[in-house]
């Protein structure tokens, strides 16, 4: 089928999901970690629009933006399905995956990295918006139903990097009691041997989010 | 059985127009419905409760948001004239470059287009963005190649909105000079003998946005 490689680096959670995808079709990768802080001309030729991980290459050919790239992959490779078939399970698994990107991971972000009242307006939004989440799993026992899917693996950030997130930031959101169905999709998803795998280890992530959390706060300290 | 086939859009809305220029494109009927944004019908809200906005789409009782989802829904379920090609790769390209419009171009062309701090700065970033989609249209017609395609729907901002914007408030982003290649499809969309008809009244937009460069202009 050609050669795969990645372009990615092991801390982030865009580039998790292109590991589980690759993983769950046993599709073999070479794995290129990337220096963000020195970026290597090979990114830089295969993602010229943006610059970033994760870019995947395949048949001489580059694929950024990991949604894409999740897309992609289910194309070339039909076996084990990420998608669903029948198209309006599908159009709602891409408004998801969207909303998600778009507002779960920058919602729950900016409730970690600010204080005070700004984080008490980001926290209200942030939980707002795990609560849709929380309503797609009634019924299922993934996002995808009784297996792993497409929204499964694009959500599933929050099991670990939300959990750093907020032990940084110093705020819960993910309450067990208020989210019984995300706590226990949690704890199924981790079980997951491929998903475990690619995990980066908590100690990294605690480093980055604490640098990068302390960032945030110091900037916003400075502001009038 | 008859088939149920709704939308909910606004006129002026660049993002609901792209489903109707979709669904003449593949020769589908439905019924529009035009929302008052500033008093949303009960049934918009019910259809798309996460964001109320408009585009929402229905079919046959399932509803669905966000228009680049509803295109990618409508090329599914009505498999004639495809918007996307049947490869892959062909495929991926399609959904970059429609991403990279309405996650980069779109905004940097709007905030461009209206008095805001750090103008310049604002301008240059979006006359970056139209150089990147100028050198990706190549010799192409359009996007999609000989025929429009998900990026030229997507880009619909570009070929009849912003042309107008530039009318109503004497902005220039895009021109001829600057960007032969997109004005020239820009020109070839907005002509396109389906997608013309799907289209909102030029003079209606051209005053609607003298309206708004009028009370942005004399705000504080």
């Amino acid at each position: 089928m050609g050669e795969v490689k990645l372009i990615a680096t092991t801390q982030s959670l865009f580039c998790a999901r292109i590991q589980w995808a690759l993983k769950f079709k046993g599709v073999e990768y070479e794995f290129i970690e990337e220096d963000l802080r020195n970026k290597s001309p090979l990114l830089l030729e295969s993602n010229r629009v943006y610059k970033k991980v994760p870019v995947l290459l395949h048949n001489g050919k580059s694929f950024p933006e990991s949604l894409i790239i999740l897309e992609y992959i289910d194309e070339v490779w039909k076996h084990n399905p990420l998608l669903p078939q029948d198209p309006s399970e599908r159009a709602l698994a891409r408004f998801w995956a969207k909303f998600s990107d778009e507002k779960v991971i920058f919602g729950a972000f900016g409730a970690c990295r600010t204080e005070g009242e700004q984080q008490e307006k980001a926290k209200e939004a942030a939980l707002e918006s795990l609560a849709f989440l929380e309503k797609q799993l009634e019924g299922k026992k993934f996002f995808g139903g009784e297996e792993l899917g497409y929204l499964d693996l694009v959500v599933g950030w929050i099991p670990l990097w939300l959990g750093v997130m907020e032990e940084i930031g110093g705020i819960k959101l993910l309450e067990e009691e208020r989210f019984p169905l995300l706590h226990e999709w949690s704890q199924n998803f981790h079980q997951i041997p491929l998903i475990k795998e690619c995990l980066p280890p908590r100690d990294n992530l605690l480093s980055y989010f604490q640098a990068s959390i302390s960032y945030h706060r110091s900037l916003a300290a400075k502001k009038p | 059985m008859a088939e149920e086939v709704k939308l909910f859009g606004v006129w002026g809305s660049p993002f609901s127009r792209r489903v109707e220029i979709a669904l003449k494109l593949k020769g589908v009927d439905y019924e529009y419905v035009e929302e008052d944004l500033s008093n949303k019908s009960p049934l918009l809200l019910k259809y798309n409760p996460v964001h109320k906005k408009v585009p929402a789409f229905v079919h046959n009782g399932k509803a669905i948001a966000e228009s680049q989802v509803i295109l990618e829904y409508i090329d599914e379920t009505w498999k004639n004239s495809p918007i996307l090609p049947k490869d892959p790769y062909g495929r991926a390209q399609a959904r970059f470059w429609a991403s990279f419009i309405d996650e980069k171009c779109l905004p940097a062309l709007w905030k461009a287009s209206w008095p805001c701090e750090d103008h310049e700065k604002v301008k240059d970033e979006a006359r970056e963005h139209l150089k990147t989609l100028e050198n990706e249209l190549k010799d192409k017609k359009f996007f999609g190649g000989e025929t429009v395609g998900l990026v030229d729907i997507v880009a619909n901002f570009i070929a009849y909105w912003l042309p107008r914007i530039q009318k109503a408030t004497g902005a220039e982003l895009l021109t001829e000079e600057k960007y032969p290649k997109l004005y020239q499809w820009g020109h070839e969309f907005e002509n396109h003998g389906v997608v013309k008809e799907k289209l909102p009244p030029s003079d209606k937009l051209i005053a609607f946005f003298k309206d708004r460069f009028e009370s942005v202009s004399t705000s504080k």
